[in-house]
Parts: structure tokens; C-alpha cells; sequence
């Protein structure tokens, strides 16, 4: 784009970026304070994994933008736009053809590779933030791994609910040692952390933060012996594509409580109709 | 009929900026405002995009205040996304305000002090009753024009610290921060919270300083002196050895003068709170002084009790760029994050819907006894009478 550099970002912000990057992989789960600038995007709207991916970026990659699960949705639809016109990089849906695939709130059924980065938004990389508000305060808990304030937040939910009350954005350990939040992503979705092929880097722009997790790195989320960590989804099938094990969106199809579970990952359930599953809502359509 | 997924994201996008482009022109029988109108006549919003918006330009101010619709917030994000992509040729020297070309300057601590007191084009005094010739487009009647005295004006708190009265300003002699290149750390220094304060946003501020006047961490201020006026800006570049004038810019200078008790490290003195701004700012100048002086609680041995004086707080929360961003990203899509908790809620009503249940026993095997008499009816107003304490 005239006028900018290649992916917007200047050579000297890319080269911080990346050296936040490494010794955010160096130190995984480990909050790394970077330089944040200040995008042409709103805070809040995915300035820091737009800045971590213009850095990784090259002009080879093929880059995948979700929100929600999806690759059509407004923010998704224009992170993806600012990157064709900044880097001019070839852009798709499908995540098995991405090189570089941008998130929120979501990490795509199918399993990642290690020739796949997957970065993260991060509205707010604090996982402790809600238990103690300050900064100073959670930055020396985590340099002593002081983490009895979460556990007994966890064991006061069990107490009071009988389990954890956590759904999104479900703390996790990362490599046993750092306390991390996954970004607001579906409980859902924890597991695929774990030991993940893809290299996964977080960027939170507004905190001015990075963090990261290096390929094939134990992520545990936080549990008790005796109420083990259990993934929640809707109890219901694809409407569209019939699957059972994928993350589900809820669609309200009319005022009398009617309900319509989709698949939220797009892409995956673009690709099981066309390999010819079907879901209740397509087979009333063939008998329509 | 069928279900189909939403799609056309990008021509809904595409749509919704050609509707506000319209919207921003307004009615095409009307003529456009020009760029220098907004900066000629709507001076002081071009001052507030300059300021929040961190960017000395009063033609792409008012620019970004066009474009913004007069959305002042969202003219400074405009500036700041553009000022973040500009090269850095040099760091100027730091400006001097006492060599200040002086359009207005007051003082509240003395009736009257070398150089005078000049009221300048304020809005102090005026009665706010709407004109409404100016609405009628009514020529001005042009100010009286005089030649100044060029009597010298020294800052109040230089007359004070002659006496030794006012404790010493910083010696401003190390490296300042910039909040823009280096993230914020704690402890934060003085220059880096007076960064961030005059990037602020002037309601912020203005509420938090008010804050410290109503109890919550008071400094017992007096506006010691507010001046506004243009300063030269110099560069030194290295290859010349010597500093070079590369333009003027107007800015809004408070320092105010706080009493201050003593402690057991600090003489009793007057201590300083200062507030920068630019352009003709005095109500944020004067906040910004405020809440500098709130801030440096800890540093003078004050107990640290109020918002105002609580220094992470404030700095955390006083960008008005993060703060319109990280509140108005709730519009963004959370489908995902709601449908866990919408999955969570139904998931605790059924386990506290069985637990309120007897166990094993169905409603209508249950006999009515004295203390649970079934209730006329049948089905669940039965079964409600038998669980309920």
C-alpha cells in the first residue's frame, strides 16, 4: 500500500515485536511487556494480535482471520481486508491452507500443524485480574507462581455451586510453571492447547502485552482431583452439518423458543457438507 | 424454509461507510465546511484532537475533527493512528514558557506581580446567555488593539522559589520517557505520568481533580499561575552543534502551588503540582496540575487513600483512545463466550432443579401430611407444595 510499509508496521516496531516474541517463547505463558502502538484499529478490536501477525507475517504466508469461529463476521472481514491491503498477502478461509491464522475467541476444530502459527487477541492477558485489580500486585504473584488466590477461587465456586463457574477464558498453567489466561475462547477449547503442534502467540495491544506457547507445550487448565476439568458444548448436533464434537453457536430462528445449533467453527462445517454430512435443518430442506 | 448462514460481512461493511459518508456531509444544499473554518472557528475542538490525539497540526486536527463528525475522541484517534506511523527526525529541546509570548496570564496568589495580570481571549466573565445574534451572523466588533510593554513575566513559582518557599522543580536534566515507545512500568516517573496526563482525556481529569477538591485525596491547591500563549520549538541537531527554531506552538501552562505541612523527610514549603496542554486548554491545565500533584501522594509521604492519588489507577485509566476502544468492543461479536455461559446457567438451573427434588420420590407418590398439604390441583403446583420449605 502506498505509503506504508509492507503489513503497516515500520521495520523497527516489527524487529520489538520480535523480540518480545522470543523471549515470550523463551518463557512460555510468561506476560511480555512490549511497546504497543497505536493502530489504525480501535483498542480492543485486535490491536495486538494484528501487531504480533503484521510482525510475523512475510509475503509468502497465507493468512486466515476468525472471530468467533467464523471468517465472515464484520471485525474478522476487516482485520483480513487491512492485511490484503497492507501486505497484499493471499488470504483464505480454509484453515488447512493457512500459514498464519489470526483469532478471537475461538482455536479451529482442526487439528493445527507445526508449519502453522496461530495467534491470539487478548482483550485482557491478566489472568488474575478479576481476583486482584493491580498490576504491581499480579506481577509479583506470578514471579513467585503465588496462585493460592485462584485456587481458592475455584474451590469457593465448587463450594457455592457445587463446580467450577467458569465457561470462557478458563485459566490454564502453561509448562507447569506460569499461570495463563487462553484469551477469551470457550472452556471448549482448553484441550487443544495442549501439546499443540502450532506455535500459538498472544498479543493484547491495549495491556501491551505478548505471551506465547511454544509447539508441543503442556497447557493444564486449572482443576481439582475430584472435580476433574470437563470441556463444555451445547448437547446437540450440527443443525447443519450433523457433527457432534464441535463448538456450537446458538441461533434464535423466531420468538417461540425456537433454536438452531450451528457449527461457530465455519469452516469446518463448510467442509463436512461438502464431504456430504448433513444436519436435521439440510435434510428438511431435501424433503421441502 | 432452510436455515442459511449469515453472510456479506464485506458489502455490510461496505454499505455502512457509504451511509456515513453521506451522514457526514449532511444535507448537500448546505455548503461544506472547510478545513480552515474548523481551525479558525472551532479552535479549541482542534485543540482538544491536538492534545488527546498527541499531535501538534492544526490543519490535520481539523481535519480529523471533519472527519470525526466533531466526535472529539474519535478525531484524536485519528491523529494518534496517523502521528504512530511518522518518522522521528529529532527530540526537541525542552520548551521554555517562562520566554512564553504571553496571551493570557493570571495568578490567584498575587493581586498583582511583575508583568501584570492578562485576562486574554477568555470565557471568564462572560454571562452564558446564548447570543443569538451570532446566530444571525452578526460581524464581530474587532478587540482594541494596544503595544505590549514587554515587561519580562516570571513564573509565579519562580518568584516563590526565590524565598525558598516552594520546594525545587526537577532538574529535568535526565532522558524523559515516552509512554508511546516503552510500555508503562511501575514505579512510574513523574515525566512519564505527566505524559500521560496531558495525553489524557479532559474529562477524566477534570472528574478526578474535582474528586481531590471534594475530600478524596485533597491538596489544598491555589492557581498560582496559568499562562497560554506561544513558545518556540527547537531541535538541536547533532551535525550543527547549536539549536535551531523550527516553529511555534501555543499551549496552556498551570502550576499550581499546594500547602503542604512537611514530613519527616520534607520542610513544610509549598509543593508544586503542574499541568501542560496544547493549545488554549485551561480547564484540563488546570485538572492535569491537580491530579499531577494528587499523584505524587507517596512521593511526599501522604497517605495514599483517593482515586486521584492512587498512580496505576489513574495512568491505567486515563487514555481516553483504550478506554473508548476496550469499552465499545463489547458491540464486537462474543456469540462464542455467551453461548459457554448460556450452556454454564442451564447446566446449574438443572442441577439446582434436582437437588430441589426429593430423591427418588416422583410428585405424586407423596403422601399430604399435616406440614406439606397438597395444594388443590395436580402436577407441578402439587409437587411446588412439596419441596418448597
Amino acid at each position: 500500500m502506498k505509503g506504508y510499509n509492507f503489513a503497516y508496521l515500520d521495520e523497527q516496531t516489527k524487529r520489538m515485536i520480535r523480540r518480545a516474541l522470543l523471549k515470550a517463547v523463551a518463557i512460555p505463558g510468561h506476560q511480555v511487556p512490549f511497546g504497543s502502538r497505536e493502530m489504525p484499529l480501535p483498542y480492543g478490536w485486535g490491536t495486538g494480535g494484528i501487531q504480533v501477525t503484521a510482525s510475523v507475517l512475510g509475503s509468502g504466508d497465507v493468512l486466515k482471520v476468525i472471530d468467533q469461529g467464523a471468517d465472515d463476521t464484520t471485525n474478522a472481514v476487516s482485520i483480513r481486508r487491512f492485511f490484503a491491503r497492507t501486505a497484499g498477502v493471499q488470504t483464505t478461509t480454509y484453515t488447512a491452507d493457512a500459514t498464519v491464522i489470526q483469532t478471537r475467541h475461538r482455536i479451529p476444530e482442526k487439528t493445527l500443524r507445526d508449519d502453522q502459527i496461530i495467534v491470539y487477541q487478548v482483550p485482557q492477558p491478566e489472568p488474575l485480574f478479576r481476583l486482584e485489580p493491580s498490576r504491581i500486585e499480579t506481577r509479583r504473584m506470578h514471579s513467585l507462581a503465588d496462585y493460592g488466590l485462584m485456587h481458592v477461587k475455584l474451590y469457593e465456586d465448587i463450594a457455592r455451586f457445587g463446580q467450577i463457574s467458569i465457561s470462557y477464558d478458563y485459566p490454564v498453567m502453561v509448562n507447569h510453571r506460569y499461570l495463563m489466561s487462553p484469551s477469551p475462547i470457550p472452556a471448549f477449547d482448553n484441550p487443544k492447547m495442549h501439546l499443540m503442534p502450532a506455535l500459538q502467540l498472544f498479543g493484547a495491544g491495549r495491556e501491551k502485552r505478548i505471551y506465547a506457547i511454544p509447539p508441543w507445550t503442556e497447557v493444564q487448565s486449572l482443576d481439582f482431583n475430584d472435580h476433574p476439568f470437563r470441556p463444555i458444548r451445547a448437547p446437540h448436533p450440527c443443525g447443519l452439518c450433523g457433527a457432534t464434537d464441535s463448538y456450537l453457536d446458538e441461533v434464535v430462528i423466531d420468538d417461540r423458543g425456537g433454536r438452531l445449533f450451528v457449527c461457530s467453527d465455519t469452516d469446518h462445517c463448510a467442509e463436512r457438507r461438502a464431504a456430504g454430512h448433513v444436519g436435521s435443518e439440510g435434510m428438511k430442506e431435501a424433503a421441502e | 424454509m432452510a436455515y442459511v448462514t449469515v453472510k456479506g460481512g464485506e458489502q455490510a461493511i461496505d454499505n455502512a461507510h457509504a451511509w456515513l459518508a453521506e451522514e457526514r456531509r449532511g444535507d448537500p444544499a448546505v455548503p461544506d465546511v472547510s478545513l480552515a473554518q474548523i481551525e479558525g472557528q472551532l479552535g479549541r475542538a482542534v485543540d482538544r484532537a491536538m492534545g488527546e490525539g498527541s499531535l501538534y497540526d492544526r490543519e490535520l486536527a481539523a481535519l480529523a475533527v471533519k472527519q470525526a463528525q466533531g466526535d472529539l475522541i474519535e478525531a484524536a484517534f485519528l491523529l494518534r493512528a496517523y502521528r504512530t506511523t511518522l518518522p522521528r527526525f529529532a527530540h526537541s529541546l525542552p520548551i521554555d514558557t517562562t520566554a512564553m509570548l504571553i496571551k493570557r496570564r493570571i495568578s490567584a496568589v498575587f493581586k498583582d506581580l511583575p508583568g501584570g495580570q492578562v485576562l486574554g481571549p477568555t470565557y471568564d466573565y462572560t454571562h452564558r446567555l446564548l447570543d443569538f445574534e451570532l446566530a444571525d451572523g452578526a460581524d464581530h466588533v474587532g478587540a482594541r488593539r494596544g503595544t505590549a510593554d514587554g515587561a519580562a513575566m516570571p513564573r509565579v513559582p519562580d518568584i516563590l522559589g526565590h524565598e525558598g518557599l516552594i520546594e525545587p522543580d526537577g532538574d529535568g536534566e535526565a532522558e524523559p520517557g515516552d509512554l508511546t515507545r516503552e510500555p508503562l512500568a511501575f514505579p512510574a516517573t513523574r515525566d512519564v505520568r505527566l505524559q500521560a496526563l496531558a495525553r489524557g482525556d479532559e474529562g477524566f481529569l477534570l472528574a478526578l481533580g474535582y474528586s481531590t477538591q471534594r475530600g478524596y485525596g485533597g491538596t489544598h491547591p491555589f492557581a498560582g499561575e496559568i499562562r497560554m500563549g506561544e513558545v518556540s520549538v527547537e531541535i538541536e541537531p547533532p551535525e550543527l552543534g547549536f539549536a535551531i527554531d523550527i516553529g511555534d506552538i501555543t499551549v496552556t501552562e498551570c502550576q499550581m502551588v499546594n500547602q503542604f505541612k512537611g514530613s519527616k523527610t520534607t520542610p513544610p514549603q509549598f509543593t508544586r503540582g503542574y499541568g501542560l496542554v496544547f493549545g488554549f486548554s485551561e480547564r484540563k491545565a488546570m485538572a492535569m496540575a491537580l491530579v499531577d500533584r494528587a499523584m505524587r501522594a507517596e512521593e511526599l509521604g501522604e497517605e495514599v487513600t483517593a482515586p486521584a492519588q492512587n498512580v496505576e489507577f489513574v495512568l491505567y485509566h486515563s487514555d481516553n483512545i483504550e478506554a473508548t476502544g476496550f469499552v465499545e468492543h463489547l458491540k464486537l461479536p462474543h456469540y462464542v463466550d455467551f453461548q459457554s455461559e448460556l450452556q454454564n446457567v442451564r447446566r446449574m438451573q438443572q442441577e439446582v432443579a434436582r437437588a430441589m427434588e426429593p430423591a427418588g420420590v416422583g410428585a405424586i407418590d407423596v403422601a399430604p401430611s399435616p406440614l406439606n398439604p397438597l395444594p388443590q390441583g395436580e402436577g407441578e403446583s402439587a409437587r411446588q407444595g412439596v419441596v418448597s420449605p
